[in-house]
């Protein structure tokens, strides 16, 4: 299972889409978007999941690093996720960290 | 070459590693869950500085990684040498183990390698967290095992008997009202350890309580939901992270007195490879003492080992914001390697004046299975509290009715002066109950043990436990009795609730848990130790009461005092600020017979004297009769008011703030037999 991730800004709010498998061996990719994107001091960061199949303790990570690396006033939307994602969150509570919806916006 | 274990460099990890009596050492490299390392890169003889093998390896898959060591050097057991080149070894320092990821999952046997060494990444948004620092004094702690707190069905929870599992009732905890919760080990150890099946009945027993530490610096996988992929680590920080949020303090219960390595019959795997004279105390045969009576005892006073100690205790208060550890068998650890005590023991006096241990609390179990009782003198540096286990064992027998008991009880509510009388009220965490022993419903349902279910023909638990049936042994629909154990029980908490020090409740003792008369269920996985929350509803009178006297305690300061009592008032209000009672006022009655005792602290002198608090009175009558009690008369303007009466016979016994009834008759208080009262004077 591999792993695509694509980026852009609009009007000022991050889109990232991934789909695939977010493990140690793509999070890198992960990390050099978010990095990409923060460059531009994002208004929101938006994780369009819909077709992410698995996130490994890495993904998490990233997930922690983009909260850090964005700062804490720049809220993390995961948009449509699917139920082993969610799962993860929730036993990790790294749910807590980020807003899960169906829609952005909303 | 320091800090030792496997930590993670720019592009590559440092592996360090410390055997003095070794004569060579490889890094074994396995991806994760495979049954054959990928590589085996032997650390070169210039990698070794005095007695630590390191090396950095670079271009490796953090998450996926699984390491360990193999050491070579001589097998000479007599002389304590167990090196075993055959065998691969956990890393002492290790962050996380794998190998029992999901709770009783079949292990592979035969695996080469089963209790695997893996990183960790220490990234985890504490944003503004950080320890509570609740003064010791206004601590409410509760004694809990993480799966046996929301594995029952009843329970509710999503991921149950874990540490997300925990977390979804953190509103209960709020509503019992602790500001405290003692974990029961979470440091990584094999459920499967000395598993068996029951002889008579077939049931599996297993290595329930988790009294068996694999690894000091893991926590337990099989604890976590997210176990099975690796992420215990952010599960853990999260619930410590939630419950710092709603002001609850997380304590650990650290076992370091010994290891799951066992004795010379017991499986290598790692500290026995790795240093077997520098971890363990061993005999000059070269044998395991066995303080700890499950085999070996870890050499903590060694230098190596103190600073290993010293070192997790580090980690788990700065990487995990732990704000305080209870020490199991606390006594070993002021124990020399030739096992005896020590005047002075370096490890203990190292915790208490350690600087980033500074505002953790540690609490010792003062007492070992090698016959070393240190309740009243373990050796505190100003630091230490201790699980004070003599006022257990008074309160106990107090309760269920055994005469000469006044003196000693008067003792306990003060905080054991006589026991600490340097000390202050906090160097004791009162308790009646704990995981070792009855529940506190047991306590009044068996006069005997009833460990069938453990399949050691009854051997194992102790037999000192001062308990009392109330006239039945074990459940009964005899209607008196059951009040009468609902009453015992109230006493109880009133009296841990109401008593200066440090109150410590048994995880469902405030719902009326019971074991079934089992004193010593750690082999259990079911519901002989998981909470039935439906007893919320049965027992609800009683949960009622816990709510309402730990509610009680939280907003009386005048039963906090961290300082003993003076028995003087200088203040000149008229009153000392303690003074005792019996049925006339402070004429209290010490002799061998008697069975009421009661006491009233002055509201001038609550927190010593630095705040103010209205005037409580405690009474309590262990006669199987009622008494006439005449109450202390109070300064002009003041009356006292009914805040709780167990004597009650059904309906409400405990009254919320506002609406405590009015004494009318202070010459004539009838108290009931077996029965508490707690008084405010306003």
């Amino acid at each position: 299972m591999g792993f695509n991730i694509t980026s852009e800004i609009i009007e000022g709010v991050a889109k990232l889409t991934l789909s695939g498998s977010l493990d140690s061996s793509s999070a890198s990719m992960m990390q050099t978007e978010i990095q990409k994107v923060a460059t531009q001091a994002p208004i929101a960061l938006v994780l369009y999941v819909s077709e992410l199949e698995f996130m490994a303790s890495a993904g998490l990570r990233m997930l922690i690093f983009a909260k850090q690396k964005l700062g804490t006033a720049v809220q993390i939307y995961i948009v449509q996720p699917q139920g082993q994602i969610v799962d993860t969150l929730q036993m990790t509570g790294i749910i807590h960290s980020v807003h899960i919806v169906d829609n952005y916006p909303a | 070459m320091l800090p030792f274990g496997a930590t993670m460099v720019p592009n590559g990890v440092n592996f360090s590693v410390y055997s003095s009596a070794s004569t060579s050492c490889a890094l074994v490299l396995f991806e994760r869950g495979e049954d054959e390392p990928f590589a085996e890169i032997p650390f070169p003889e210039e990698f070794r500085i005095g007695n630590v093998y390191c090396m950095i390896v670079f271009d490796l898959d953090f998450e996926r990684l699984e390491y360990g060591y193999r050491m070579d050097g001589p097998y000479d057991s007599a002389n304590g040498y167990r090196f075993d080149k055959t065998k691969i070894l956990s890393d002492p320092y290790a962050k996380a183990i794998g190998g029992r990821d999901t709770w009783m999952a079949p292990p592979n046997w035969d695996n080469i390698y089963p209790f695997r060494s893996r990183l960790v990444f220490e990234d985890f948004d504490w944003e503004e967290d950080r320890p509570l620092q609740i003064p010791i004094e206004d601590l409410i702690i509760y004694e809990m095992h993480v799966r046996s707190f929301t594995m029952h069905p009843s329970s509710g929870a999503k991921y149950k008997g874990t540490f997300a599992g925990i977390r979804e009732k953190i509103p209960y905890l709020k509503e019992l009202g602790v500001n405290c919760v003692e974990l029961m080990p979470i440091y990584e150890f094999d459920e499967w350890e000395h598993s068996k099946l029951h002889p008579d009945t077939g049931e599996q027993l297993v290595n329930y309580w988790g009294y068996s530490t694999l690894n000091f610096f893991s926590p337990k996988a099989g604890y976590a939901a997210s176990g099975k992929f690796g992420m215990q680590v952010d599960e853990l920080k999260t619930l410590i992270k939630h419950l710092h949020e709603h002001d609850i303090e997380v304590f650990l219960d650290v076992v370091f007195n010994h290891t799951a390595e066992g004795d010379h019959r017991g499986p290598t795997i790692s500290f026995k490879g790795i240093d077997n004279k520098t971890y363990y105390m061993l005999t000059p045969e070269g044998y395991y003492f066995n303080f700890s009576g499950t085999g070996n005892t870890l050499n903590c006073n060694n230098p190596v080992v103190r600073n290993m100690v010293l070192d997790c205790l580090r980690y788990w208060a700065a990487e995990y914001h732990i704000d305080g550890f209870r020490f199991d068998l606390a006594a070993i650890l002021g124990r020399a390697p030739d096992g005896s005590p020590l005047n002075n023991p370096p490890l203990l006096e190292s915790l208490a004046f350690d600087p980033v241990l500074a505002n953790c609390k540690l609490i010792a179990e003062a007492w070992d299975a090698g016959g070393l009782y240190q309740v009243g003198n373990f050796p505190a540096y100003g630091r230490w509290a201790e699980w004070n286990g003599k006022y257990r064992d008074h309160l106990r027998k107090y309760l269920k009715g055994e005469p000469g008991l006044v003196g000693d009880l008067a003792q306990a509510i003060q905080g054991s002066p006589w026991l600490y009388p340097t000390r202050g009220t906090t160097a004791g965490v009162n308790f009646i109950t704990c995981h070792d022993g009855f529940t506190l419903y047991d306590l009044f349902a068996y006069n005997q043990k009833h460990n069938d279910a453990n399949g050691e023909n009854g051997n194992d638990g102790g037999n000192d436990n001062e308990s009392w049936n109330c006239g039945c042994e074990g459940e009964t629909d005899d209607a008196a009795i059951n009040a009468l154990r609902q009453r015992q029980i109230k006493n109880a908490l009133t009296l841990i609730l109401v008593s200066q020090g440090v109150p410590m409740i048994y995880m469902g003792d405030e719902m009326g848990r019971t074991q079934h008369g089992n004193n010593n269920t750690y082999c259990h996985d079911n519901e002989l130790n998981w909470l039935n929350w439906d007893l919320l509803e049965k027992n609800a009178g009683l949960f009622a009461y816990a709510k309402h006297m730990i509610a009680f305690r939280k907003a009386h300061p005048a039963l906090r005092n961290r300082d003993h009592f003076t028995y003087t008032d200088p203040q000149q209000t008229g009153y000392a600020d303690i003074t005792f009672h019996g049925v006339k006022p402070f004429e209290c009655d010490y002799s061998s017979g008697s069975r009421v005792f009661a006491w009233m602290l002055n509201g001038n002198y609550a927190k010593n004297g630095t705040t103010t608090d209205d005037y409580i009175y405690i009474a309590t009558n262990m006669y199987h009769e009622g008494v006439t009690l005449e109450l202390p008369v109070l300064p002009q303007g003041r009356s006292w008011y009914v805040s709780a009466n167990t004597g009650i016979g059904s309906g409400e016994c405990c009254f919320a703030t506002g609406t405590e009834p009015l004494v009318t008759n202070i010459q004539q208080f009838m108290l009931g037999p077996y029965s508490a009262i707690v008084l405010l004077g306003r």
